[in-house]
């Protein structure tokens, strides 16, 4: 099946007077027809290949927005033009985009004719028999004993299966016509009509989807899919509001990591609990374990086990008697061997006056190593092993800037705070579990252990079934269409005026395909040799 | 899962002594492909006969029609130079084999020591890339054997490729860590090698049709290397039909990578730059398809499409495994 369409220049054909309505008429079925053409189609398949690569080359905001603003930081007026030409985001941008809805185009225009032509080709007989078998690629004849019409029937029935035409040639001279691998044709048009289903699956997907990412406490601590503020980060698509999420709770219970001795990572395996649907109105928890490439699918949604870290619990005894303990996740700072840092914030209790109260905060800050290592006083750590749970802190005494209406990082004290004199270093010590700092005013600050947090990720995407489905649809449409053979057979019985029939068997590729050759030889044999009578 | 060390230390040695076997057998073939002059042009002839690399072209022209003619004498000289360059060749095939079976053994050995599937990392990976590869050329050679002095150009990158593994992508045996215990690494990765392993062998035989297609037009230029080469048509249809086979597989492993990133990392497709460049180098490979069977696009573009296309799958593997970092940076390298 060829399929070069061409402009053919039909204006040349026949001359006319160009009215307005008629140029601009001209004018759309050009653009149609050059936009539909092969010729473009391949360009546009050249561009989209192009505009995909500036996306594996630069930073893009939807992978890592910190590193895109280092790069536009980093290159001046370059980083903020490529900025401004959405290289950033590559596949939002309007380029990216009218590139592939060209392309959509161009198959639709592509798709719809063909179908047609398909359509008509499935309807049509097997072409007439040539006159002259023996000019084909393939041919073969003799003249056999048999009778034409037994050399005929054994023809029918050992092409069972190809779709086939008798014709009487006269003069007693009689074909068959029969060909085979139409499922070439279907194959290529299941892939095409996959394709665009499978853009277009994808990208109403972008609008209904979201994503969102939330750290759990592994003891015990729960997570519920009931809104935006229950995520530490979301990210919703066009046509998501946060209302109406898929209703569920995740219960954290433990976490286990499994290591080899040099500490290299086997296994995480986080045991949880989730109750969705009508087990939320009962009550009613199930068990799963969630690990990588383990998500939890339940009420349409995926759960995913995204991180670990830990939390380490400092335990402040306030000069006052009272006591409080906290344990904040700190975040690794090195994934292989998982050295933290963080800030624990404590409010003094007990005081009314906000003054009083904000300029008594205290803040744990430092660093955490589950197997520490030590380089004089400076602390690291060996392993992401829990052995000898160790912090290296700073204790800030002052006002942490909290209640200054501007949120802050759980993970970091505000500096500009130490900067401004308004939060001081009041003591800095190495602690293992069990140890503590006595300061000055008497405040004791003990660290008693650690807490494990898991990060979880919560996805929704109510097409990604289709998406799948039509991407096995394209993948066995190409295999048809790229692997099956479009051959043809013809079969031509004659007598030969002594009682004998000629028989004469020609073969044709329609396709670029190797092999055709053994197949044909095989049939050609089984026709050739039908001497029922011996000679 | 501990390492057997022991076996981790056969395999290495069996990669080294693949790789130099198949340099071995690179010399045997420059041998004939300089010496069997005669010999090879008859085999391009006889390549030309050949139904199988003649065929109908991809827009559905007709099969040329198989001549009988009989070969042109040759003189006695030029036959038992023919005949002695052909025995290098053969030679250097059973060469191949062997580096074939040793190669083997080290991707198997490397997998028993590790007690996994042996391409966890960029250095494995490269590994059986190449294994592929040189497979592939050998069963091209089974079905064609006419252009077995073609060999030492398909050779060579598969021995650098391997020498680069050896030396700079090397990686001691062991463990992969829990991303990657899935079952996926065994459907995802062995398609994405077995396709780029593949694609080697069009990507080589497009870039001998533009040489060849470069002296055609202007016998000066690469007259020491495209008199040694087969006709156009030849390398053209030894790409295409390559290309097809390799190309559905490769559509299998980006689908898959895509279940699998559903599975591990939340969404089935992200852009990271990894998926990206599968996407792009597929989209490269569909334009070289429909290049194939749009006039004016045929023969040289579509040469330069095929080109373009293992380019990337080159490149996917090595920029973007060792420059860039994305979710797929799992090379273990440095
Ligand atoms: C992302 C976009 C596309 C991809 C990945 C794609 C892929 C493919 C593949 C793999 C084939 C098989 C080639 C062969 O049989 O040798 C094919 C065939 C074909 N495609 Fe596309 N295609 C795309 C868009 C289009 C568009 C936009 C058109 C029409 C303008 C089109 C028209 C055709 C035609 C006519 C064939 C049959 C070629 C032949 O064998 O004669 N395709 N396509």
């Amino acid at each position: 099946m060829t399929s070069d369409q061409q402009v053919t220049p039909e204006a040349e054909k026949e001359p006319y007077r160009a009215t307005r309505a008629r140029r601009v008429l001209g004018f759309v079925r050009n653009t149609w027809r050059g936009l539909t053409s092969m010729r473009t189609a391949l360009i546009l398949l050249f561009l989209l290949a192009l505009a995909a690569m500036p996306g594996a080359m630069l930073p893009q905001r939807s992978l890592n927005e910190p590193k895109v603003q280092q790069y536009i930081a980093e290159h001046g007026w370059w980083g903020e033009l490529l900025d401004d030409l959405g290289f950033f985001a590559v596949y939002g941008s309007v380029w990216f985009s009218a590139i592939y809805l060209l392309l959509m185009i161009s198959l639709v225009g592509c798709l719809v004719p063909r179908s047609g032509e398909y359509v008509r080709s499935m309807r049509a007989r097997p072409v007439l028999t040539p006159r002259n078998l023996s000019r084909l690629p393939h041919h073969a004849s003799r003249t056999v004993t048999s009778d034409a019409d037994d050399v005929l029937a054994a023809a029918r029935s050992r092409l069972k299966g190809w779709r086939s035409a008798e014709r009487d040639e006269g003069d007693g001279v009689r074909s068959i016509s029969a060909e085979k691998g139409y499922l070439r044709e279907t194959g290529n048009l299941v892939f095409h009509f996959a394709l665009l289903g499978l853009i277009i699956a994808f990208a109403i997907g972008k609008l209904y989807t979201y994503e969102g990412q939330s750290i759990v406490h592994a003891d015990g601590s729960q997570f519920c899919n009931s809104g935006i503020y229950a995520y530490d980060s979301f990210n919703p698509g066009l046509r998501v509001d946060g209302t109406q999420l898929s209703p569920f709770c995740v219960k954290v219970n433990d976490f286990q990591p499994t290591y080899t001795a040099a500490g290299q990572p086997l296994q995480y395996r986080a045991d949880i609990e989730y109750s969705s649907g009508a087990d939320l109105a009962t009550n009613t928890w199930r068990p799963y374990e969630l690990e990588v490439n383990e998500p939890l699918r339940t009420a349409g949604d995926r759960v995913y086990l995204l991180g670990h870290g830990f939390a380490p619990v400092f335990t402040v005894s306030f000069p006052n008697g009272e006591k409080r303990t906290q344990a904040t996740q700190w975040r690794p700072a090195d994934q292989t061997t998982l050295l933290s840092n963080g800030a624990t914030k404590f409010d003094p209790p007990g005081i009314t006056d906000p003054v009083k109260r904000r300029n008594n905060q205290l803040a744990v800050t430092g660093l955490f190593a589950p197997t520490p290592v030590f380089q004089g006083k400076i602390l690291s750590s060996a392993g992401p092993r829990l052995t000898d749970p160790t912090v290296a802190v700073d204790v800030m005494k002052g006002d942490l800037g909290i209640d200054s209406g501007y949120g802050q990082s759980i993970f970091a004290i505000d500096r500009s705070q130490v900067e401004k004199g308004a939060l001081e270093r009041v003591a800095r010590e190495n602690l293992r579990v069990g140890e503590s700092i006595t300061l000055n005013d008497g405040t004791k600050i003990s660290f008693d252990g650690v807490n494990r947090w898991v990060s979880l990720q919560v996805s929704h995407d109510p097409t990604q079934v289709w998406v799948l489905g039509f991407a096995v649809a394209m993948l066995v449409g190409l295999a048809l269409s790229l692997l099956v053979k479009r051959r043809r057979v013809w079969v031509r019985v004659a007598h030969d005026g002594e009682g004998r029939t000629v028989v004469e068997v020609g073969g044709l590729a329609r396709t670029d395909q190797a092999g055709y050759g053994d197949e044909f030889d095989e049939i050609a044999a089984d026709l050739l040799n039908q001497d029922t009578r011996s000679p | 899962m501990p390492v057997d060390e022991t076996l981790s230390r056969f395999s290495d040695w069996s990669y080294n002594t693949a790789t130099l076997i198949y340099v071995l057998a690179m010399v045997f073939f420059a041998v004939e492909q300089a010496f069997g002059r005669v010999g090879r042009l008859r085999a391009e002839r006889t390549a030309a006969k050949q139904p199988e690399l003649v065929g109908a072209s991809a827009d559905g022209s007709v099969d040329t029609p198989r001549s009988d003619s009989a070969e042109p004498p040759l003189s006695p000289a030029a036959r038992r130079s023919t005949s002695r360059a052909a025995r290098f060749g053969r030679m250097g095939v059973s060469l191949t084999v062997l580096g074939a079976l040793l190669h083997l053994a080290a991707l198997v050995l490397r997998g028993l020591a590790v007690s996994r599937v042996p391409w966890g990392n960029m250095y494995e990976y490269t590994m059986a890339v190449c294994l592929i590869a040189v497979v592939t050329w050998l069963v091209v050679l089974r079905k064609y054997p006419s252009v077995r002095h073609l060999s030492v150009f398909v050779l060579l990158p598969v021995v650098i490729l391997l020498f680069v593994g050896g030396t700079m992508l090397y990686a001691t045996a062991a463990p992969v860590q829990p991303a990657l215990q899935s079952y996926w690494l065994v459907i995802h990765v062995s398609a994405a090698i077995v396709a780029s392993g593949m694609f080697l062998v069009p990507g080589v035989a497009s870039l001998l049709y533009l040489i060849r297609d470069a002296h055609d037009s202007d016998s000066s230029r690469f007259a020491k290397l495209a008199g040694h080469l087969p006709g156009r048509d030849v390398l053209d249809r030894l790409s295409y039909r390559t290309t097809v086979l390799a190309f559905p597989i490769y559509t299998f492993g980006v689908l898959c990578g895509a279940v699998w990133a559903e599975a591990a990392w939340g969404r089935f497709w992200g852009w990271d730059p990894k998926e990206t460049v599968a996407f792009v180098a597929w989209v490269v490979y569909a334009a070289y398809l429909h290049a194939r069977a749009t006039a004016g696009w045929r023969g040289r573009p579509a040469a330069w499409i095929n080109v373009t296309g293992f380019a990337m799958i080159v490149f996917n593997l090595f920029f973007i495994n060792l420059v860039t970092t994305g979710l797929h940076s799992y090379a273990g390298v440095g």
